[in-house]
């Protein structure tokens, strides 16, 4: 039998696709310039109304870069009026005071705010804007000032990961409440950019080292900041919850109204169904594409004999259908996983890198490029 | 069992950026934080409904054993609770 359908407890909106930096990391789909027909306002109330209907409580606004959105403070003053509790994950980039106060003003309750690196030269090239980091530093100030909670987030990847001493104090500096120490997965832009991404595992070890060296000195110093740091599952032997579970508590509304799992998702093979055209319950609650993974009738046998398959629900499936071309099979960062050795190679590869110069940016430009290209996997496993 | 040292004059108040509400879907009282929900057991959510910034532990105490009654486990279950509380961040006591 199986578990009955949870609650879609977490609605991540994303607002648009429109971003004005070119993070080479970046979890959007790479062939994000074909959605450009964003949902209107008066179309996202509608959304926020149904969630909070069906028991969503935390919304992110998200991208792209949410601020690009003029009606940002009109869609989080709605929110805050029907009881989500609201976070703004954000670049910076087109934040100013008037629109931190504004923000504040609609209720907005929580700002994340992304860092490329703690170099200012490192983190614009990183970027692909020459003036990015001196905006986030200065958009950090405010945040504090303005009295928000602030998280600040950092991707870490092989071109940053050797300077987390210096990323960890410029949060303390700016007093962060919490700092993610994000090792990059491998999505979208980052999954095209990997041999330039993955950092190598003497350098994740000593990333890792470091950390806790500073979760027990800020612990001394009774600062109240606390240090997450996601270790990249391609580390890893056995797959990661992903998302909790497909369709357990995750709902992610894309730009142009496509309903997803999460954020990833759109990758897949799969027709996913459009809050234009269908009620939000049915699409949770109803839809094939919800349904298709949740529970554990469509795992493969390796999976369904597996006793954590109740913990990890085999892992990721987008994860298992870039590297193996089919969804269902367990993630391949499983060390069970017959396509466990792509894993292991992308590990040895990260110790020939591809330069910084060869890193694909994210751009319409590039997009366009990709779209063009067919970018199913064609890998098989002799049994 | 004695009870841990905690001064009953203080006053807890939900740490900035917490907050506390009832949902309906869930049909139970909830704390929310910055891209995290905690959702509360019946005593959690008791003792949660007297934090206003304003009542002190002992008030608390006072108020719950009105409801509950003068049992001895109340005030030991609302020391307790405030104790994890802030050891999570989630309240600050002045």
């Amino acid at each position: 039998m199986s578990a009955p359908v949870g609650l879609p407890l977490w609605l991540l909106a994303e607002l648009t696709y429109r971003c004005p930096l070119q993070c080479p990391y970046c979890s959007n789909p790479v062939d994000y310039a074909q959605y450009n027909q964003e949902l209107t306002t008066q179309e996202w109330f509608d959304v926020f109304d149904q969630a909070r209907q069906m028991g969503a409580v935390q919304l992110g606004f998200s991208g792209g870069e949410p601020l690009v959105r003029q009606d940002l403070e009109k869609l989080v003053a709605y929110a805050h009026n029907q009881g989500f509790y609201t976070n703004l994950i954000t670049s910076g980039m087109g934040l100013n005071e008037s629109r931190i106060a504004r923000l504040k003003e609609a209720g907005l309750d929580h700002i994340q705010i992304s860092f490329q690196a703690s170099d200012p030269i490192v983190n614009n090239a990183l970027a692909g804007s020459k003036h990015a980091f001196e905006q986030k530093y200065e958009m950090s100030r405010l945040v504090k000032q303005y009295d928000y909670p602030m998280v600040l987030n950092f991707v870490i990847h092989r071109q940053n990961i050797d300077q987390i001493d210096q990323i960890i104090e410029l949060c303390l500096e700016l007093e962060a409440d919490t700092v993610e120490l994000a090792i990059c997965q491998f999505y979208g832009w980052a999954f095209e950019n990997i041999q330039g991404l993955l950092p190598t595992k003497e350098q994740v070890i000593r990333a890792e080292r470091i950390t806790n060296e500073y979760r027990q000195k800020i612990k001394e110093l009774n600062i109240k900041c606390k240090l997450i740091f996601v270790v990249p599952d391609y580390y890893e032997e056995r797959p990661k919850p992903c998302m909790d579970g497909w369709g357990k508590i995750f709902l992610t509304v894309a730009p142009d109204g496509t309903a997803l799992p999460c954020h990833a998702a759109r990758q897949l093979p799969i027709k996913f169904p459009n809050v234009r055209e269908t009620q939000l319950a049915d699409i949770w609650y109803e839809s094939p594409s919800f349904n298709q993974f949740r529970g554990d009738d469509w795992m493969p046998d390796m999976c369904q004999s597996c006793p954590d398959k109740e913990r990890d629900y085999g892992g990721c499936r987008c994860q298992a259908f870039m590297l193996t071309g089919d969804a269902k099979n367990a993630d391949p960062v499983c060390g069970k996983s017959p396509y466990h050795y792509l894993i292991e190679e992308a590990r040895a590869n990260s110790e020939t890198p591809v330069p910084f110069e060869d890193l694909l940016f994210r751009n319409p430009k590039n997009s366009k490029l990709l779209n063009k290209k067919q970018l199913i996997p064609t890998r098989t496993v002799m049994d | 069992m004695s009870l841990p040292d905690l001064d009953h004059s203080i006053v807890p108040v939900w740490r900035h950026g917490y907050r506390f509400q009832f949902e309906p879907a869930q049909n139970a009282y909830v704390l929310l934080y910055p891209e995290g929900m905690i959702k509360l057991n019946e005593s959690a959510s008791i003792i949660g409904q007297h934090i206003d910034g304003q009542a002190s532990v002992a008030d608390i105490i006072k108020k719950v054993k009105a409801i509950f009654g003068d049992i001895p486990e109340i005030e030991q279950d609302i020391i307790e609770y405030m104790l994890v509380a802030q050891r999570e961040h989630w309240i600050d006591l002045v």
